[in-house]
């Protein structure tokens, strides 16, 4: 049990009559990066969402290193050591680079005050800039709101945030969609450092090239069930192996029985 | 800070410096707009080389005329404590519509705790209870008025954060719900003969250092605490203040409750300033409020604006007010002229956020 940090057993979701999400069990060691692909509306999402906490999971039990987990809220995940980087990015335009990354979490003084408990702003930004070097993530000015920010920029503070918290596990859902070619690199390089330095990564991406590059296993999803496991790192399977597998021609030995 | 700087394609940024603040823009305004004034003193037919601004008698006192200052932000102070809670609910990107009559409704409550029994050795004709309700200390009146204050915004904050009713239409109906208990309260008699503690809170320029004071309080809060920085959050992605952990819900009901507690406070110095209270006080007040509030810079959509910004719209206001009495034009003029400037900061705004875009 020991190096298995996430574990999910049954695990579904059903948003009234509509199954997202039946019966995943998936399972990742540590240090391994692992891809979830699939079409649109297989589950990907819905999977990502239950396991951070954003949503109650219908059934089903989850583990994260080996320890049961019932999370009420996104804060109760991130507390565990779950950071996630959603697609909708989570960040409030008007505010600053530190303001972002401790949004929810700030370093404070004065902790008497209760809720007008003052803000440590030079902790913070010491931080920020910690975090922001350990990443590689180059941003011009941190005290520049997100507003000012080009979309790969966004990115990068929002991946900088999962990166400030030592974290046990952290979680991108597709997180070059909307980039340019350029920023994309910027951001595979900060998960190829991550991998570097031995930290769990869940990636939800479409983009095949690059989950052939960074990951070692993909999950494949569809229509809301586990259709295929596949360890990448030997060369066993090729790209259109993994496009059978998520367009219905081909299922994993393992999964036929449940499709 | 020493090796900071990453590679950012051969320029080097300082990566701590803040940006070009809003708030100067409004004190430019602020003082464009008494150079007109000032201005229009000189050139006026009428006028007689008055000044605006400096104090021009024959006995030199001092450089500026003090007595029109004081007038300046003494009328703005009262609406001005209302335009201090305004702000947090507009960056949470709110609105509060009830704070006028809620002034109204807490001057009578307040004021009906604040009474004298005997006014020039006879029974106060106004009086509303018995006698256990007269010559009470004056913390009794101020506390039962901001508890009044706090439980209407509980109700504001609660139909808006748990219930989901837009905060336009909840703090529609209490506007009119509060307008209605002012009335109610004493049958729509005014409520007089304050004691004098309770007039001491509103005599002289007490309500500018109430103003003043609270300003800098809610500007500290607002700047430099947890509390500030989450009602800015969630003005600006309510749905990212959600993710990284903060309850809204809870967050916006307090914000509702300060923002309600400030307007019953300004109910108890209006009705301590006017030593009565009526149920038709504070008509307008709201739309003031909110007006200040704008005009220093607050965004209606949410997450922008300063304390800073809402005392110097708030100046400006006043400065309109009081510029406009000074040249003798009536108060029809003030109001087209208030509409405008407001027209016009909407506008400014939207430009401003264009050209950043």
């Amino acid at each position: 049990m020991s190096d298995i940090i996430l574990k999910t057993e049954n695990l579904t979701k059903h948003y009234g009559g509509v199954h997202a999400l039946v019966d995943a069990n998936f399972e990742m060691k540590k240090g391994e990066h692992v891809a979830i692909m699939g079409d649109n509306g297989a589950g990907k999402s819905t999977f990502v969402r239950q396991i951070t906490g954003v949503e109650q999971r219908t059934s089903g039990k989850v583990w994260l290193y080996g320890d049961e987990v019932n999370f009420a809220g996104p804060l109760d995940a991130r507390e565990a050591g779950i950071e996630t980087v959603f697609q909708t990015l989570a960040l409030a335009d008007d505010l600053d680079v530190p303001d972002n990354l401790f949004l929810g979490r700030e370093k404070t003084k004065f902790d008497w005050l209760g809720p007008f408990r003052f803000l440590d702003y030079k902790a913070m930004r010491q931080a920020t800039m910690e975090g922001l070097e350990r990443t590689g993530v180059k941003i011009p000015n941190i005290r520049n709101t997100i507003q000012n920010m080009s979309g790969g920029q966004r990115q990068c503070v929002a991946i900088a945030r999962t990166a400030t918290f030592a974290s046990r596990l952290t979680i991108m859902d597709e997180p070059t969609a909307a980039l340019g070619v350029q920023e994309t690199a910027q951001v595979e390089n900060i998960i190829r450092t991550l991998k570097k330095a031995g930290e769990p990564l869940i990636l939800v991406s479409h983009n095949m090239r690059q989950v052939f590059d960074l990951v070692d296993r993909i999950v494949v999803f569809r229509r809301g069930r586990i259709c295929a496991n596949l360890d990448i790192k030997n060369g066993d399977h090729t790209g259109e192996d993994v496009v059978s597998y998520i367009t219905g021609a081909k299922t994993g030995a393992e999964f036929e029985d449940a499709l | 800070m020493t090796d900071t700087s990453h590679g950012t394609g051969g320029l080097t940024f300082d990566k701590t410096k803040r940006s070009w603040p809003n708030e100067l823009n409004i004190l430019f305004a602020l003082f464009v707009i008494i150079a007109i004034f000032e201005v229009l003193g000189q050139m006026l037919p009428y006028m007689n080389d008055q000044s605006f601004l400096f104090d021009t008698r024959d006995r030199f006192d001092s450089i500026f005329n003090e007595a029109r200052l004081k007038i300046i932000i003494l009328q703005v102070a009262i609406i001005g404590i209302i335009a201090l809670g305004v702000t947090q609910v507009i960056i949470t990107a709110g609105i509060d519509l009830s704070s006028g009559p809620l002034v109204a409704a807490t001057a009578m409550i307040a004021m009906s705790f604040g009474q004298t029994e005997l006014v020039n050795g006879f029974a106060n004709p106004k009086a509303l209870f018995g006698p256990w309700a007269m010559d009470l200390p004056v913390i009794v009146p101020v506390v039962v008025g901001l508890a009044f204050g706090a439980f209407i915004g509980a109700i504001n904050g609660t139909f808006i954060a748990y219930m989901r009713i837009p905060p336009f239409i909840a703090t529609l109906g209490m506007f009119l719900i509060c307008r209605g208990i002012a009335l109610w309260w004493s049958g729509g008699n005014p409520i007089s003969f304050p004691t004098d503690g309770f007039k001491w809170i509103g005599s002289g320029m007490m309500p500018v250092v109430w103003f003043l004071s609270l300003a800098v309080v809610f500007h500290v809060i607002m700047r430099y605490t947890v509390y500030g920085k989450h009602t800015y959050a969630i003005g600006s992605n309510e749905e990212a203040a959600r993710m990284s952990g903060i309850n809204v819900k809870r967050h916006k009901v307090t914000v509702y409750v300060i923002a309600s507690m400030l307007a019953a406070f300004a109910g108890v110095v209006l009705a301590a300033k006017s030593e009565t209270a009526q149920a038709g006080m504070g008509e307008f007040y709201e739309l003031f409020a909110i007006a200040m509030a704008v005009i220093g810079g607050i965004s209606l959509q949410g997450g922008r604006g300063s304390i800073i910004g809402t005392v110097l719209g708030a100046m400006v206001l006043g400065v309109i007010r009081s510029g406009f009495t000074y040249i003798k034009l009536d108060g029809s003029y003030q109001l087209m002229a208030m509409g405008s400037i407001i027209i016009a900061a909407i506008l400014f705004d939207q430009y401003r956020q264009r050209n950043r875009a």
